[in-house]
Formats: C-alpha cells, sequence, structure tokens
C-alpha cells in the first residue's frame, strides 16, 4: 500500500466515527463528516507539499 | 420546573397525570454503564443496545476497518511498555477491547516494526482503539440522555 491510499483510508474511517459521534442529526453527520474528510485529505495534500519544497 | 414537578404528581397534578406519564423506554433502562463498557469490547456494541442500528453498523465498520487494516499492513500490536511512547500506544491499542486480545491470543500482528507501511499499520491499530473509545462514550452520552 502506498501513503495515498492509506491516508484515504484513514481519513474515511476517522472522518466516518467524528461526524456520527460530533453531531446530533443524520444532515449534520454527514455534513461534518465530509468536511473532516476534506481537512483530513487536504491537509495531507498540502503539508506533502510544503515537505517537497523544504527537502529541496 | 412546572411540568417537571406535574409529571412526579406535585399537588393539584391528581391520578391522570401519573398514568400520562412517559414510561422509560426499555434501552433506557439497566445498568448505565452497560452500552460504555459493551461498545468498548465490541465496536458498535453500545450503539446496537440502545436500537441504533445504522449509527452501530458505521461505527463498527469504521473501527474495525481501520483495526483489519493495521494488522494487513503488518503493524505492531503492542504488548510490552519500555518508555512513555509506547505506554501512550498500549493505552490505544486496548481500546480495541476484545478485538486487542483476541489478535494477541491468536498471534496476529507484528513482534516489531520493519517496514514503513508497518509504522502505519501501528498506527492504525492505534488511532482504531481510540475511535473506539470515542464511539462506546457516545453510546454512554445516548444512554444518558446528554445526546439524542
Amino acid at each position: 500500500m502506498t501513503y495515498f491510499p492509506a491516508v484515504l483510508l484513514f481519513a474515511l474511517f476517522a472522518s466516518t466515527v467524528f461526524g456520527i459521534t460530533q453531531r446530533e442529526t443524520p444532515r449534520g453527520m454527514i455534513r461534518y463528516g465530509i468536511y473532516c474528510f476534506v481537512l483530513f485529505v487536504g491537509s495531507a495534500i498540502v503539508l506533502s507539499w510544503v515537505m517537497f519544497f523544504i527537502a529541496r | 420546573m412546572a411540568t417537571e414537578e406535574n409529571k412526579n404528581g406535585a399537588p393539584g397534578s391528581g391520578p391522570q397525570s401519573d398514568a400520562k406519564a412517559p414510561s422509560q423506554p426499555a434501552a433506557q433502562q439497566g445498568f448505565i454503564y452497560l452500552p460504555l463498557i459493551a461498545g468498548w469490547l465490541v465496536p458498535g456494541a453500545g450503539h446496537f443496545l440502545l436500537g441504533k442500528w445504522v449509527r452501530g453498523s458505521l461505527l463498527a465498520a469504521s473501527a474495525l476497518g481501520m483495526f483489519v487494516t493495521g494488522l494487513a499492513m503488518q503493524g505492531k500490536l503492542y504488548t510490552s511498555v519500555h518508555d512513555i511512547l509506547d505506554i501512550l500506544c498500549m493505552a490505544g491499542d486496548l481500546g480495541n477491547g476484545l478485538l486487542y486480545f483476541f489478535s494477541r491470543v491468536a498471534g496476529w500482528g507484528a513482534e516489531q516494526v520493519q517496514t514503513t507501511v508497518g509504522d502505519w499499520g501501528a498506527r492504525f491499530i492505534v488511532v482504531a482503539g481510540l475511535l473506539n473509545v470515542i464511539a462506546a462514550v457516545d453510546a454512554h452520552n445516548l444512554r444518558t440522555g446528554r445526546k439524542s
């Protein structure tokens, strides 16, 4: 398994739990779950590019 | 307050009020910490006990999926501790409940982390335990009425 699929799986599982446990309505759970997923994956991509430029 | 007093048979409420008071659902009776303990031991079980089948299924799938993915990545199960970081990781592993103990008995998981993917796998297993604890606490909050 490479890094990016691992990030996607991690983000999927974690954001599912966060969404269900941190909000009360089904609509709120879905919205917060998607929000967490985007933040997980987005921050991983941004930090990866930051490390890429630092390493150059 | 007045409504609560009337439900409890305050002066002037009469016997009819007691008859109309809502009875506790079956899921809200019994040992108050049962959903918390069941949710820790078996992922999703706390929500299943409270009749939250969809939430319980999704939480169980997430915790189990993370744990199994970690094992498939040759992640390490922490069995002995040598420093503070090991203690924290083992606490996370213990959050998996029966999954952790069963996996130890079955001899699953790597003895030592030898590859980068194995290191990610060990983190997956630790985080699976932490997510399971969050889910168990959520079941407890549903049981106590802090969350609907």
